[in-house]
């Protein structure tokens, strides 16, 4: 059974003002994590990402529809019995949202606290997870001492001290430089290998999914509007909004724009062939054309990798008669996807 | 200068008047103050307890008092004074009336340094299974804690302000000093006296304060 299962979960906040429209923050969202998972939550803001993750610890209770964590329903328990559940689940932020008055030490003390742990326990797990997240000589530092890397990874040894089985990450990383941001996911990535932490991972940007998630859903509007494994999206998104995601890292498909430029500078039929892993090598694609004479050249695209699986677009000028071109065209496309540009 | 020699014990009197009226106001005041300022944080909307009924009721009371001039209050409040503490006279019954006023004025301070801890910081609190009350007591007034003492200092610098007017119901204290033996006897030598006691003693609590926030904030 999933660990994190939403069935047609919706959230609806009342008006802003007197007479206006309800807002939806979450539509009908029906979606299964399984434990084990790093799973990715991709859209823009406002697109109700932040609010879905708070559903699923209850820091926000549904209007309606089925949660269940680890096979228990929130939605219809009391308030103090989530705290219970609360304490089970970690969660990291944007902004960190480290105890600024409290040292790093007390900091990742403070969840074991709450759970009622012993001045042993707390001492022991302490200092488990800040070598864990090698911070152990900042243990009496306080945050504002820190890099917004090093506070990150106090946020995840603070989320990580009762020994969660699942992780929230609200944009752990939109707030970190790229050098910093792979050190954060590389972090996240040990969390999921070493200790077997499902995570929930939120976020608006695509290579934060390619570097660590297995599985993606993309939301818009409130709706998820497809998911499944990154590889899949990834490689062959099915909606427009997905697609425009998949584009912000995966050099594939030529805009528009960048299509005239092509044409300009190159003669010929303009043809994209898509790779998928396991489908076809490229030297069969090339050996084909070669065989029918053609002269070609390869003007855009690039090969991909997610998650040791290779995947990948290639734009190709072809010179030749179309009596040449067109059957050779047709041979490759029994094998893989082809598509001219006209 | 001799009058002030003469004065003497008078004039040390009337100092420790003055601390005993502010000590114990900030006391007083400053706990009640705390109390209803954490009720006004806890209970306004969308906060931990949101209660609409009691963060009303709390709300316009506060707004009720505040407004009024303290040297009226004093008057208006002292039959209530008779009935809680036995006398409307006296340094007791200036106590009782500033410790009322100063609790309303302090749970507004206390209310807006509690406003500035971070949603973000209550949320990681929440999110740990933490209470309403933990997070009171273990996350939003010690996040607050530097803010809250400069408010703390501030208020017990216009609590020795109004003490000054103890006299007005026959009650001691630097003020009554100031006026009885310097104005009133055409002593200003007394009345500055007592004027740079004062001084003296509002730079003691002002830099206290500040050391104290600074030390918190450690900055």
């Amino acid at each position: 059974m999933a660990l994190v299962s939403l069935t047609n979960v919706s959230k609806t906040y009342p008006p802003a003002e007197r007479g206006g429209a309800q807002v939806v923050a979450v539509d009908d969202v029906t979606l299964d994590i399984e434990a084990g998972d790093v799973f990715g939550i991709i859209g823009y803001s406002g697109a109700g990402k932040s609010t879905l993750v708070r559903l699923v610890n209850a820091l926000e209770p549904a209007t309606s529809g089925r949660i269940t964590v680890d096979g228990r329903d929130l939605t219809v328990m009391p308030e103090r019995e989530l705290r219970g559940i609360r304490l089970g689940i970690g969660m990291i932020f944007q902004q960190f949202n480290l105890f600024g008055a409290k040292t790093v030490w007390q900091n990742i003390a403070y969840p074991l606290k709450v759970a009622g742990a012993s001045k042993a326990e707390i001492a022991a797990r302490v200092a488990e997870l800040l070598d864990f997240v090698g911070l152990a000589d900042k243990a009496r530092n306080y945050p504002d001492q820190l890099s917004g890397g090093q506070k990150q990874r106090v946020g995840i040894a603070r989320a990580l001290a009762t020994s969660p089985r699942l992780l929230l990450a609200d944009e752990a990383t939109s707030a970190l430089d790229p050098e910093t941001t792979q050190e954060v996911l590389a972090l996240l990535k040990r969390v999921n290998r070493e200790f077997g932490v499902t995570i929930i991972v939120i976020t608006h940007e695509m290579d934060v999914i390619q570097s660590i998630a297995t599985k993606v859903a993309v939301m818009d509007g409130g709706r998820v509007i497809e998911h499944g494994d990154v590889f899949d999206v990834f490689s062959d998104p099915q909606n427009p909004s997905s697609r425009r995601f998949v584009s912000t890292v995966v050099k594939g498909v030529p805009s528009p724009a960048e299509l005239d430029v092509l044409r300009e500078r190159h003669e010929g039929r303009i043809v994209t062939i898509s790779f998928r892993d396991g489908d076809v090598s490229q030297a069969s694609v090339f050996l084909e054309l070669a065989a029918a004479g053609l002269e070609f050249e390869l003007v855009y695209g690039g090969i991909n990798d997610i998650q040791g699986r290779a995947f990948g677009h290639l734009t190709l000028a072809i010179r030749g008669a179309d009596a040449a071109i067109d059957p050779a065209l047709a041979r490759i496309a029994e094998r893989v996807d082809v598509t001219e540009v006209p | 200068m001799d009058r002030l020699f003469e004065l003497q014990g008078e004039f040390w009197t009337a100092a420790v008047e003055t601390l005993y009226m502010v000590g114990l106001t900030l006391l007083i005041g400053g706990t009640a103050g705390l109390l209803l300022g954490v009720v006004l944080y806890t209970t306004r909307p969308g906060s931990l307890l949101s209660n609409g009924a009691i963060y009303n009721v709390v709300n316009v009371v506060i707004n009720f008092f505040r407004p009024i001039p303290f040297i009226i209050f004093i008057a208006a409040v002292q039959p209530l004074s008779r009935l809680v503490i036995g006398t409307g006279i006296g340094n007791n019954a200036l106590i009782f009336a500033l410790s009322l006023a100063a609790s309303f004025a302090i749970a507004r301070i206390v209310e807006q340094n509690l406003l500035t801890v971070s949603p973000g910081v209550i949320e990681a609190a929440r999110s740990m299974g933490a209470g309403p009350l933990r997070i009171l007591s273990t996350v939003v007034v010690p996040e607050a804690l530097g803010p809250l003492i400069l408010g703390y200092t501030f208020v017990l610098v216009a609590i020795v302000d109004m003490t000054a007017v103890a006299g007005l119901i026959g009650g001691g204290g630097l003020g009554t000093f100031a006026q009885v033996y310097g104005y009133r006897q055409f002593e200003p030598v007394i009345t500055w006296a007592a004027v740079l006691l004062i001084v003296v003693f509002v730079q003691g609590v002002q830099f206290l304060g500040n050391w104290l926030a600074r030390k918190v904030l450690r900055r």
